[in-house]
């Protein structure tokens, strides 16, 4: 059903929208060349910011400077009973949309689809956005430069996102996937609990 | 903001190459990622042309009107700062509906549509608004229903069920963005500007 309305819903909308145009007496075809028309215009506009921030995430993941701060950081995350495989994605999420997806797809080969790993590596995926890019995108095409409390609302809304996707994760896993991992409920009950 | 980050990533992943002998591929990366991001700005020409001629059919025949007259409501709690009728709310209403089904192309032409017109009502231009703020930290919390990447990617990998984080992705990504709303209007209520 909601692959079915996936795939559906461009054409519904495309259908909606010409169907309503026609029936107002819109001169569609017109209309449509004159709002294309700033489809250019928009894309030059953001066209050297993205060259900056793709650059910027390159050099940082080609470096393997990412991995470093992934050592660094998994003493601190495994106190918090983050398991460490899931370290390199909540790190690269917010900075590369197509790195986190080869993390999640190295997740899944390794662990399995079904595994609790999987499935959190897949709802983490889908429910959280690239906060670096998004933010260097739509303040650079207005020419914004002080953010004000910006990306630290959005980093800490994803911090906080992360250990609910975790609970939420856990709480479902066993109702929903037949694919048993006791380590992972171990770990679990540390975060809820917050003790090592 | 930026200038730091932006900064800190390519001098420290520089850093980082000396030390480990990987300076060569430095030069491969900023060849590849220069082009790589012309070549998706194009990529992106098509698609947001599209979508910006179909809405702009839409705007003429009043359907964006009546569909954001329904949600006027919640654009009024979250971005108490723009006018009735203003003609953010409707870019804003469509990238958040586009973002929801996944069009992420035509969320970002929407996207980019709602930040100029937030802009003009904006007094200093090199400053963000709460709205502004706001308007990213909502779509930075991901609003996506169907993560159809994911699905194809656990499909690919023989999952037992590869739609079944569909209905824990909802949630989850439900929480995320109520979390947003929240923190966003505790940094309003902070920083005032």
């Amino acid at each position: 059903m909601l692959r079915i309305i996936s795939i559906g819903i461009v054409p519904f909308m495309v259908s909606i929208i010409l169907i309503h145009g026609y029936i107002k007496g819109v001169d569609i075809y017109n209309a449509f060349i004159e709002g294309a028309a700033e489809g250019l215009k928009t894309v030059i506009k953001i066209m050297p910011y993205l060259i900056a921030i793709f650059i910027a995430i390159g050099i940082f993941r080609g470096s393997s400077a990412l991995d470093m701060f992934t050592d660094l950081l998994s003493p601190v995350t495994e106190l918090l009973g983050i398991p460490k495989e899931i370290l390199p994605l909540i790190l690269i999420r917010p900075i590369s949309g197509s790195g986190a997806l080869g993390i999640v797809k190295d997740i899944i080969a390794h662990h399995g689809p079904d595994s609790f790993l999987g499935v959190v590596a897949s709802v983490m995926m889908g429910s959280s956005e690239t906060i670096f890019y998004t933010i260097a995108l739509y303040f650079g095409s207005v020419g914004i430069e002080d953010y004000r409390h910006t990306l630290k609302a959005a980093l800490l809304s994803y911090i906080i996102s992360i250990f609910i996707t975790i609970f939420i994760c856990a709480t479902f896993f066993n109702s929903q996937f037949t694919v048993h991992d006791a380590q992972f409920w171990g770990s679990f009950f540390k975060v809820i609990s917050g003790r090592p | 903001m930026i200038k730091t980050i932006w900064f800190l990533m390519i001098f420290v992943g520089i850093i980082y190459a000396a030390f480990t002998g990987n300076l060569g591929e430095i030069n491969n990366i900023i060849l590849r990622e220069a082009g790589e991001g012309v070549t998706f700005a194009i990529s992106l020409i098509g698609i947001m042309s599209f979508w910006l001629g179909l809405m702009n059919i839409a705007e003429k025949s009043g359907l964006i009107k009546s569909i954001s007259k329904g949600f006027r409501p919640i654009i009024r709690i979250l971005f108490p700062e723009v006018p009735k009728n203003h003609p953010a709310e409707k870019w804003i209403l469509l990238n958040f509906i586009a973002n929801m089904f996944g069009v992420g192309n035509g969320a970002t032409a929407f996207g980019l549509k709602a930040m100029k017109e937030l802009d003009s009502l904006n007094n200093n231009k090199k400053r963000a608004t709460n709205a502004m703020a706001m308007f990213l930290i909502i779509n930075m919390s991901s609003l996506q229903l169907v993560p159809l990447t994911v699905v194809k990617l656990r499909y690919d990998y023989g999952s037992a069920d590869p739609t079944g984080i569909i209905g824990i992705t909802i949630l989850a990504t439900t929480m995320s963005t109520i979390v947003a709303i929240i923190v966003g209007k505790i940094f309003e209520g902070v920083n005032r500007c």
